[in-house]
């Protein structure tokens, strides 16, 4: 027995006796919680005792175990929720779910209509508003941005952008837009939308027109192509599945988002095109079904978070989809 | 003057006038060169990266319809000249140039002049291939749509001929549609030869254009280099010595951004002047 396996032994021991002392009248907790620390003092003594290859393949091994550990932890908390998603909401959904409106509270039956129409209709005005000034900003960035001082200053609020909470986005147009035009409306809650849009536009677009490689920007240059051209002909079309990519993305992040929403459109009971009045929508009917009694409204709530669910699964499948898929290599 | 005397002329403070060689070369001058002015000369040309001088005084003439090739240890310059012929540098910020360069006695260094249509004048050919990412028949035609709208059919003339020039048009014929990308290496190099001429330069600077390539490409790409010089006065700027041996009229030897010699190629490579030539030629070092 060498050294450290006799300290790691006298450690384990203290700690052993420690814990159960310190945890008086549940001595197993205690065991329990010392236990950490002595894999923590074996692992050290295992380790010292290795030659420096075994410590490597140990190393491996070892890494390897927790990898595999986390990503398994991930795979079945999204297999948990997906299953728990499937299991409730699967039943909500029937053709009246697609076809008719949300009920009222106490009634049977209706659907999601309106609240799928105004998601729809809301997430597709912002990423409309929200992409082009994106692709726009990502451009100026990548493509005109070196050597220039404001640069690297929108790259760090567009970072910051990126990652503010979209409630505050929400009372920002509150503040606004829907106290200034009176009242809660679609428009409001489209311009929400398209402010959470453009942040990951910007970055995608941009890591997607750096990766060009500037021999290609370069080529197009020495035929004596102006730079406007370079970048519409050439780069663009080059970076042109990662920048849909980025789209898909920004489109996945909006189509579940409530909280923008809670001070913009609101919500709206019935059946509504009005892009100037409250607008049903997915993500708030849900949290507003999910919250009530009223068991219908449950149900309906599943259906919705459900529908919602897959269609950011498949977006971001299809972004993913897209961006391994090379038309032009073959 | 031409590029033999300044080869002379720059040769003589370093050395005697080598008795062997100079009548050998005034020999050959003729055959070699008839009396035409230099498409491009280069007058005490200096090139900064910021502060570092990366081309220090070079002056050297280009002839037309001749291959002159740049040879050199990395780093010593080779390139930076080439991309001063077009310009090129000027994407890049904290890069500039001083001197002349004139080609056919305009001064390309001009601030004032349009750069654009300077590199319809100057064709370049990278290293690595470059097609851009659309058909093979939209690699070749994009060049020629930025300076004219041709109808269908002239504009599929000019695609064939380009593609036939650069020695590809029977590998592509029946694929032109198909993208650029899906090409093979020197398949995909020879496109974008074909797209540099397609634009009709007058100037052709190919920045190693087959080290990135098999040995057969090579070949083929040097085969295609011998057939242009017929109509182009071509740069190459290469670290291949057989490479410039074969296919070159004149050699530049630049180390440490200057110009150490400039003479016939054969001369270069058979008498050289400088030790420091000999040396590089021989492969003590580079």
């Amino acid at each position: 027995m060498d050294r450290r396996a006799a300290i790691a032994t006298a450690v384990t021991i203290a700690l052993l006796g420690l814990g159960i002392v310190a945890f008086g009248r549940s001595p197993l907790a205690g065991a329990i919680t010392a236990l950490p620390l002595i894999a923590a003092v074996w692992l050290w003594a295992i380790w010292g005792g290795l030659s420096p290859y075994a410590r490597r393949r140990a190393t491996n091994v070892v890494v390897l175990t927790l990898s595999f550990g986390a990503t398994g932890l991930g795979v079945l908390v999204l297999a948990l929720i997906l299953g728990d998603l499937i299991w409730n909401g699967l039943s909500a959904l029937n053709l009246d779910f697609f076809a008719q409106s949300t009920p009222a509270s106490g009634s049977v039956g209706g659907g999601m209509l309106n609240a799928i129409y105004g998601s729809a209709v809301m997430t597709g005005v912002a990423t409309l508003v929200g992409s082009p000034v994106g692709i726009l900003a990502g451009t100026f960035l990548a493509e005109y941005g070196r050597g220039n001082p404001i640069a690297p200053v929108i790259r760090f609020i567009n970072d910051i952008l990126l990652s503010a909470p979209s409630i505050i986005v929400g009372l920002f147009i509150y503040q606004v837009m829907v106290l200034r035009m009176g009242h809660f409306s679609a428009w409001a809650g489209s311009a929400a939308l398209a402010i959470l849009v453009v942040p990951v536009v910007v970055r995608t677009t941009e890591d997607m027109l750096n990766l060009v490689p500037n021999s290609l920007r370069e080529a197009a240059v020495a035929l004596g192509t102006p730079k406007w051209k370079v970048i519409v002909s050439v780069t663009y079309r080059a970076a042109m599945q990662g920048m849909l990519t980025g789209v898909m993305l920004a489109v996945a992040r909006i189509a579940g988002e409530t909280a923008p929403l809670l001070f913009t459109a609101v919500n709206n009971q019935f059946w509504s095109t009005d892009m100037n009045s409250w607008m049903a929508n997915l993500p708030v009917v849900i949290f507003q079904f999910a919250l009530s009694p009223d068991a219908n409204w449950q149900r309906l709530a599943w259906g919705g978070a459900l529908l919602v669910t897959v269609t950011i699964l498949a977006l971001n499948i299809a972004a993913r989809l897209l961006a391994s898929w090379r038309s032009f290599s073959r | 003057m031409t590029a033999l005397d300044v080869a002379q002329t720059s040769e003589q403070p370093t050395r005697a006038p080598a008795a062997t060689l100079t009548p050998k070369m005034a020999e050959r001058a003729p055959a070699a060169k008839p009396a035409l002015p230099p498409k491009v000369q280069i007058r005490d040309l200096k090139f900064y990266y910021k502060d570092f001088l990366a081309i220090n005084g070079v002056t050297l003439e280009l002839q037309d319809k001749a291959v002159t090739a740049f040879i050199g240890p990395s780093g010593c310059g080779k390139s930076t000249l080439l991309r001063v012929l077009n310009r090129i540098y000027e994407l890049y910020p904290h890069q500039r140039a001083t001197g002349e360069v004139l080609v056919d006695g305009r001064n390309i260094l001009d601030p004032g002049l349009d750069l654009n249509l300077l590199r319809a004048r100057i064709g370049m050919v990278f290293q690595k291939p470059t097609p851009f990412p659309m058909s093979i028949y939209d690699n070749v035609a994009f060049g020629i749509r930025l300076y004219e709208s041709l109808s269908t059919a002239p504009m599929d003339e000019r695609v064939e001929s380009a593609l036939r020039r650069a020695a590809l048009w029977d590998e592509v014929k029946d694929k032109l549609r198909q993208s650029g990308l899906s090409l093979s290496g020197g398949q995909q190099q020879r496109l974008c030869i074909a797209r540099a001429i397609a634009v009709k330069p007058e100037v052709l600077l190919l920045d190693e254009p087959a080290s990135a390539l098999d040995p057969i490409s090579t070949q083929r790409i040097e085969e295609l280099i011998a057939e242009l010089k017929s109509d182009y006065c071509i740069a190459i700027v290469t670290h291949n010595m057989q490479q410039a041996a074969r296919s070159s009229d004149f050699t530049a030897f630049l180390y440490l951004g200057e110009l150490i010699e400039f003479d016939e190629t054969e001369a270069i490579f058979t008498h050289p002047k400088k030790r420091q030539t000999e040396d590089y030629i021989t492969g003590r070092f580079g």
